[in-house]
């Protein structure tokens, strides 16, 4: 708790708490579905529902993990962003944001298998098209997909070792959330302005201060999180995942949970060969290229100066970058015809062109403005304007 | 002297080399099983071959059967049908592949194959789409009446899996 933690941050530096919060909710409510949940094609279906409807408090546990999942990932884009901002990725922070991107990247596995337990039609047919993806990879491909599944098809062995893997991800997040906290303790927190701690006057203790900050952050973030825990458990959920899983009727329309549908965008944008790559590959190596991307962004923005602030030119790509992650998202969820497929090419570029090229020209042709001197000279001066 | 004993190969290297790869070899021998559990088991691979009786299903219609787990189409095509997916210059495929290739000689009528979209795996939906023949919901793919890949991101046409006449109207997938 004697962490000398810079005087100057805002909310926005409260979420890391409570992402801490939301995995500590995960796993409480995980372990007490898991108590009730049978993994097994015949009766995963009815055993949610029976969760629901006969458990005593099963219809709250089981929504506040079900919600939790969507709470957790609104808060991670909102930690990832404000490192976006602010330049928290630069160095001396690089392990710090590779730690990061590693817990992003195996909580979105997570989740993913954590939504084809109830073995609705969603579920199963969300499961076939996300392993179908390892067919694209060349030569043994096939084979791989076949070794995922345990058989040709999704089915029970599928079913049963998602569950095993859902059970044991959570834990290994943990343990690089430990591994992110530490390196964090190495060079400090970030803040705002993006200028180093230089004396103690630029910081405050940890405790109670901004234990006390962080706390208040969870009440103000469980409101909306109770909201829909009580008030529309199935609100962020897509209807058909309440028709148990067929596997000879695809449904209208295959939409992923929300927050992964960015990504998915980027899957099926490309739905045209390049050179000897087909699409399909294509798709693939496109979606896993967009979040290795964030691996290597420390070195693509050079730029010395931190804090999007005091960077005129990188405020505006960077808003137009947020926009269009939106759209990402948005088109996600669209049917693949008509303007939609243009749309999302659009967008996919964007993401690319971002990190790829304007990322690393800005930091070349920027000028910033002037940085303060210290924190506490900004934090004073701002008292006084 | 010295120098002699540290460039020769010594029975200490040997030994060294020797437990390295015995160790190389058990930990190998202990993943494989592993990970092979997590192939196909032995009642998966059990319903490997099917039978199919043809009779019944009309000109026209389709069905779905089940083989190994996987969704199979089977259609009985229409003379038009056919014709179409004869004339298509093979030029205007993105995996060139002949209507005759794509069914057993004398059968052309029956058009055997599997269901999964050879995208990402969705079910297509029959007499849909520009070609007349598939329509993939999930991304947009269009299959003609061959089920050929006509647009759309699925990259191959969609699969025929191994089967032979027994009869004229009896099958046998795998
Ligand atoms: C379960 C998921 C995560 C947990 C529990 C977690 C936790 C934390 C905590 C407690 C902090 C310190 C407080 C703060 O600055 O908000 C922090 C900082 C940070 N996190 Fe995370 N984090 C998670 C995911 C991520 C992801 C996905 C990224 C980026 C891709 C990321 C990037 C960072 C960075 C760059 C900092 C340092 C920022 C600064 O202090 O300015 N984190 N994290
Ligand atoms: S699965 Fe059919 S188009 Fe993607």
């Amino acid at each position: 708790m004697d962490f000398p933690t810079p005087k100057n941050l805002n909310y926005f530096w409260t979420f890391g708490a409570i992402l801490v919060m939301c995995l500590g909710i995960q796993i409480i409510t995980g372990i007490v579905l898991a108590m009730h949940y049978t993994p097994n094609i015949a009766m995963a279906f009815d055993s949610v529902e029976h969760i629901r409807r006969d458990v005593n408090g099963g219809r709250i546990i089981q929504a506040v993990h079900a919600v939790g999942a969507s709470m957790f990932f609104a808060a991670l884009y909102i930690h990832i962003f404000r490192g976006l901002y602010f330049g928290s990725y630069k160095a001396p922070r690089e392990i710090l944001w590779i730690l990061g991107v590693i817990i992003f990247i195996l909580t979105m596995a997570t989740a993913f298998m954590g939504y084809i337990l109830p073995w609705g039609q969603m579920s199963f047919w969300g499961a076939t098209v996300i392993t179908n993806i390892f067919s694209a990879v060349p030569i043994v491909g096939e084979s791989l997909q076949v070794l995922l599944r345990g058989g040709f098809a999704v089915g029970n062995p599928t079913l049963n070792r998602f569950f095993s893997l859902h059970y044991l991800l959570p834990f290994i997040i943990a343990a690089v959330v430990a591994l992110h906290i530490w390196a964090l303790h190495v060079p400090g927190n970030n803040n705002p302005i993006g200028v180093e701690v230089k004396s103690k006057r630029d910081t405050v203790p940890f405790h109670p201060y901004y234990t006390m900050k962080d706390m208040f952050a969870m009440v103000v973030f469980l409101i909306p999180f109770a909201w829909f825990v009580f008030f529309a458990p199935d609100i962020l959920g897509h209807p058909d995942n309440y028709i148990q899983a067929n596997s000879q009727v695809t449904p209208e329309h295959i939409v992923p949970e929300w927050y992964l549908l960015p990504f998915y965008t980027i899957l099926r944008a490309i739905d045209f060969n390049v050179l000897f790559i087909d699409s399909k590959l294509g798709g693939v190596i496109a979606m896993a290229g967009s979040m290795l991307l964030l691996v290597v962004l420390p070195w693509l923005d050079r730029s010395p100066v931190r804090s999007g602030n005091f960077r005129p030119l990188f405020r505006w790509f960077y808003w137009l970058f947020v926009i269009n992650f939106i759209g990402l998202t948005y088109l996600g969820a669209q049917p693949a015809e008509g303007i939609y497929t243009l749309l999302a090419k659009i967008c996919v570029a964007y993401y690319f062109i971002y990190f790829l090229v304007i990322l690393p020209l800005l930091s070349r042709i920027e000028t910033p403005k002037p940085l303060p001197t210290s924190i506490s000279e900004s934090v004073l001066k701002k008292a006084h304007a | 002297m010295a120098t002699q004993a540290e460039t020769q190969t010594t029975r200490r290297d040997f030994l060294y080399v020797a437990t390295g790869a015995v160790a190389a070899v058990g930990v190998g021998a202990v993943a494989w099983p592993l990970i092979n559990q997590l192939n196909p088991d032995a009642s998966t691979l059990a319903l490997a071959t099917i039978r199919f009786n043809l009779d019944g299903i009309e000109v026209g219609q389709s069905v779905t059967i089940l083989w190994r787990g996987l969704p199979v189409f089977v259609r009985h095509r229409t003379e038009e049908e056919i014709e179409t997916a004869r004339e298509t210059p093979l030029s205007e495929l993105k995996d060139p592949q002949t209507d005759a290739a794509r069914v057993k000689e004398g059968h052309a009528e029956w058009l055997v194959m599997i269901a999964n979209c050879t995208h990402l795996g969705c079910i297509p939906v029959g007499e849909s789409g520009e070609y007349d023949g598939w329509f993939c919901p999930c991304h947009g793919s269009v299959y003609d009446t061959s089920g050929r890949i006509r647009r759309g991101p699925a990259p191959t046409n969609l699969v025929v899996p191994p089967y032979e006449f027994l009869t004229d109207s009896m099958i046998e997938i795998g």
